[in-house]
């Protein structure tokens, strides 16, 4: 039986609330980032340049002089847009292949599956590298790289879901009473997956994240000034002995939003299934 | 069988070979939940005797199979037996400790459940598994397997040589039954329980299963206490009957007397409820009202919201259970003695 | 007495592949050449156990599966032969209960909401929908106050009645209702069953009752179909074959079924020895030699077929004529 939601559920699930607050934090600083920087985040000031954190700012400057603290509080709306693009993307062609692969069987599902257990068993970055190398270097292409390569994990589960579901009973009688497969897939079996489908959402967001900014520190995605935190980092590899604060900063955005998701993720699904171990 | 009795009462000295093999007094088990403290049975009181079929007969969540895991003593959290004696020649099995109420299991009383997957497992052998429980009585391995594919034929499986080699997996419903009867009759209990043996058995082979527990009886010597809530089942082999209803028994009689003349108004209902007839010769009884939350018990007697006879003393004053002169028992204001 | 639904020598096979190219290695016959009709109006009781194809007959009258051989016909309609809309518009004029109450709704949406799809499928306007909605829900005595719940706020007894509601919504003329009690508590299953004749004798709907167990079969059934291994074993009115089974099989179902009188516990009983047999492989001749104690050699070599015994009496053994077999006094 289904638990519903309540906000004593809530607050008794401590990843939940910890994963919920990260969240919204990270979500108030991308969509406040106007706000809450005190400058511009290409505002280039050469002659305070490489100042570690302190006067100059909370987390210093890098080797332009561009306050540390803006770039990091605007690279959190690239990290956030970039990662719910791509989730959006991988879902949505996961979630429909692992439909009719289940729905249908057949050849479809063979196609399906072949293509998918590809896809799931090389290794991403790789693909993802060569994908954007053939499209070249954009954050556009990134995203488009990262969704393709990770869509697998959605269709599988999805599948497999929609096999057991086709043949419940409440589906025979949507059949018997003339119901399209279209409409079967889409209005039947859909609805009895979302909560499936929110807690890999969630727990996939961390993962194009990473991916997303490593491809930028690899200087495949975002170009500088971008203050992708992935670009930032890249950016202060070279200065880490002489300004370590320009890499350790952008890195601890990552994780802490990456941690916050996972949280976030784990706690749903508790709530939701905890049966479900994804 | 031929296994050594190492419990025969000369040695023990100190069984009680006069009463009843089983005596439930007063027990009540409860489980806490978010909502409070849940009673899934309220002060039961039975009887077993040596060799007899002893049936406790509900609807589902009238607390029977709690009855039962509680006489075993492995009622799962968060439920705890929270009164009450159980009485096993003479002993209270409630008051042992972990490592004696082990030796009591088994080798006393045993038990067999619905889904005969959730005793045995998947990676040994049906007869490996017999042998298992041989071996706790300090039997070598090798006389154990012996031992245990003799209890394979005695539990009538087929080709019980071969298939004393068999994997659960390759079993069908009916031989995993009987696999996990044998299981739990090889050590000779005294007691065997068996909860809702049939229910996921077809027709013919619950015949069957039915057929070997009363043959095992028999044989062994054995008392049966029978969970159902099937009331077919226990008009084929139960001697004398319990009839619980939210955690309570509300009737208690030998089988003959209850099928002939139920007294409380729920045995009687449910006796009506039952289809007996043919299409067009009589129209089937219902009971009005569904059976209450356990966490929300109305006051007085527990029946009273859906009983057609129900009088004001019933929603007031819970009926006790009272022995009648017939020595039949019924917790009912309305029974006169 | 008109007939309403007519299998011809139906048939339904599943086969085991295996391999890249589709190898076929086994097959399995759940349903076996099985002839019989259903009149219009009758209950007809579909009697078996696990694996006697039952279920999967049920599913292709409405071609919920289709057959692999023979001919299933509603109305006269060959229901494998006629197009999309006509099979659509054949389906309407039936309604289907499943076993299990809990999943035969669709868990996300309301009650309300599930009952009324097939009427906004067949295009019915809001205002006719909420009436023929009105009108369903009280037959079924399902209360308004339950219509904007979900199936798993409901009890047993209440999601089965939304389910018959929503299987009635069209006026159907014929019910399938596979096991529709089984998963049901005593009490329930009474209520459920004197709605279901209620509803029979008021709107002349037509049942094909799918279940295991006797008593109920006995108590809805005008006529009773016995099935074992994918194959029609005995038919008969209810009372004829309750008075004197002619199959082995039926005498042993009759028997295993327990008596409700503890008095009736000395009957003379008929056993199938062992288990039954795995439809993969099934036996040679009569599929129930190997369990049946009066099985001779030509049990073993040759398969039995449907015939007459008695005007409306079929049954498949050889032996039906030597047999006697007595239930004894629980009838």
């Amino acid at each position: 039986m289904k638990r519903q939601f309540s906000p004593r559920l809530l607050l008794r699930n401590g990843q939940l609330m910890a994963g919920l607050i990260i969240f919204m934090t990270v979500l108030v600083v991308a969509i406040g980032a106007d706000y809450l920087a005190p400058k511009a985040f290409d505002e280039m000031d050469i002659p305070n340049k490489l100042q570690p954190p302190g006067e100059s700012g909370v987390m210093g400057t890098d080797q332009y002089g561009r306050d540390l603290l803006s770039r990091v509080i605007y690279g959190s709306r690239i990290a956030l847009r970039v990662g719910l693009i791509v989730v959006v993307i991988e879902s949505v062609l996961g979630v429909t292949l692992g439909l009719v692969a289940g729905y249908y069987g057949g050849w479809a599902d063979r196609l399906i599956s072949f293509l998918t257990d590809m896809t799931w068993a090389l290794p991403p970055i790789v693909l993802a590298l060569a994908i954007v190398t053939a499209l070249g270097p954009s954050l556009n292409n990134v995203v488009i790289a990262i969704a393709l390569v990770s869509w697998a994990g959605y269709a599988r589960l999805i599948r497999s879901k929609t096999q057991s579901l086709k043949n419940m009973p409440f589906v025979e009688a949507a059949r018997a009473l003339g119901e399209s497969d279209t409409a079967i897939m889409f209005r039947y079996i859909l609805p009895n997956t979302f909560s499936l489908i929110i807690v890999l959402a969630t727990l996939s967001l961390p993962t194009a994240i990473l991916s997303t900014t490593s491809l930028s520190f690899l200087g495949l995605g975002s170009q500088p000034p971008a203050p992708d935190w992935g670009v930032i980092l890249n950016e202060g590899i070279s200065l880490i002995f002489n300004a370590p604060w320009i890499s350790i900063f952008p890195g601890l955005a990552i994780v802490f939003t990456a941690l916050g998701f996972n949280l976030l993720g784990e706690g749903l699904r508790d709530i939701l299934d905890p049966r479900m171990k994804v | 069988m031929n296994l050594p009795d190492t419990q025969s009462p000369v040695v023990r000295g100190i069984s009680d070979l006069s009463g009843p093999l089983l005596s439930v007094r007063n027990l009540t088990t409860s489980f806490v939940t978010s909502r409070g403290k849940v009673r899934a049975v309220t002060d039961v009181s039975f009887d077993v005797d040596r060799g007899e079929v002893f049936a406790l007969v509900g609807e589902s969540g009238c607390g029977k199979s709690t009855t039962a895991l509680s006489v075993m003593r492995l009622v799962p959290p968060p439920g705890v037996v929270d009164a009450g004696e159980i009485l096993l020649d003479g002993r209270d099995l409630l008051a042992l400790d972990r490592d004696s109420i082990a030796k009591v299991r088994g080798k006393q009383v045993a038990m067999i459940f619905q889904n005969p997957l959730v005793a045995l497992t998947p990676v040994y052998r049906a007869g490996a598994q017999i042998e298992e429980a041989i071996v706790l009585d300090e039997i070598p391995r090798a006389e154990a397997w012996r031992l245990a594919v003799q209890v394979m034929g005695d539990v009538k499986i087929s080709d019980h040589e071969e298939r004393a080699l068999s994997y659960p997996h390759e079993l069908s419903g009916g031989m995993r039954q009987r696999v996990m009867t044998g299981m739990m009759i090889s050590r000779s209990p005294k007691l065997l329980i068996a909860d809702e043996p049939t229910t996921a058995l077809d027709v013919t082979i619950q015949a069957q299963i039915l057929d070997l527990l009363l043959d095992l009886r028999e044989r062994n010597r054995m008392a049966l206490l029978i969970i159902t809530h099937d009331l077919g089942v226990v008009a084929e082999i139960a001697d004398r009957v319990a009839v619980m209803y939210a955690g309570r028994i509300v009737e208690q009689a030998g089988v003959v007397e209850l099928y002939e003349e139920p007294l409380h108004p729920y045995t009687q209902l449910l006796m009506r409820a039952l289809p007996r007839l043919g299409k067009g010769q009589g129209r089937l009884e219902t009971i009005a009202g569904s059976v209450p939350s356990l966490v929300d018990m109305p006051p007085g007697c527990p029946f009273h919201p859906r009983c057609p006879m129900a009088k004001p003393i019933c929603s007031t004053q819970e009926p006790t259970a009272r022995r009648l002169p017939s020595g039949r028992m019924v917790a009912c204001h309305l029974v006169e003695d | 007495m008109q007939s309403l639904v007519e299998l011809a020598n139906a048939s339904k096979h599943f086969t085991i592949t295996k391999g890249l190219i589709r190898r076929q290695i086994r097959r399995v016959r759940a349903v076996d050449d099985v002839s019989l009709t259903i009149h219009r109006g009758e209950t007809f009781g579909l009697v078996g156990e696990s694996g006697s194809g039952k279920t999967t007959l049920a599913r292709l009258v409405p071609l919920l599966a289709k057959p692999s051989g023979g001919k299933i016909l509603f109305d006269g309609h060959d229901v494998a032969k006629v197009n999309h809309a006509e099979l659509t518009r054949i389906r309407r004029r039936m309604g289907i209960v499943f076993q299990d109450p809990a999943s035969s709704l669709m868990p996300r949406w309301t009650v309300r909401t599930s009952i009324l799809r097939p009427l906004v499928l067949q295009g019915i306007t809001a205002e006719a929908a909420a009436q023929r909605l009105a009108e369903t829900t009280a037959l079924v005595n399902l209360g308004e106050d339950l219509l904007d719940r979900y199936p798993h706020q409901l009890s047993g007894g209440q999601q089965q009645r939304a389910s018959i509601a929503r299987a009635l919504i069209l006026r159907p003329e014929l019910l399938i209702l596979d096991e529709p009690t089984s998963a049901l508590d005593v009490s329930v299953q009474a209520q459920i069953l004197n709605l279901l004749l209620d509803l029979q004798e008021q709107f002349g709907l037509t049942y094909l009752f799918i279940t295991h167990n006797l008593s109920v079969v006995r108590y809805v059934s005008d006529r009773i179909g016995v099935m074992y291994l994918g194959k029609i074993v005995e038919v008969g009115l209810t009372s004829e074959i309750y008075r004197r089974p002619l199959h082995p099989y039926t005498a042993a179902l009759l028997s295993a079924s327990p008596a409700l009188d503890p008095r009736s516990r000395g009957r003379h009983k008929y056993r199938l020895v062992g288990d039954p047999p795995s439809l993969i492989n099934p036996p040679s001749g009569c599929s129930l030699h190997p369990r049946c104690q009066f099985a001779t050699e030509l049990c073993r070599q040759e398969r039995p077929l449907l015939a007459e015994f008695a005007p409306g009496h079929s049954v498949a053994c050889h032996r039906a004529r030597e047999l006697e077999l007595h239930i004894g006094a629980s009838q």
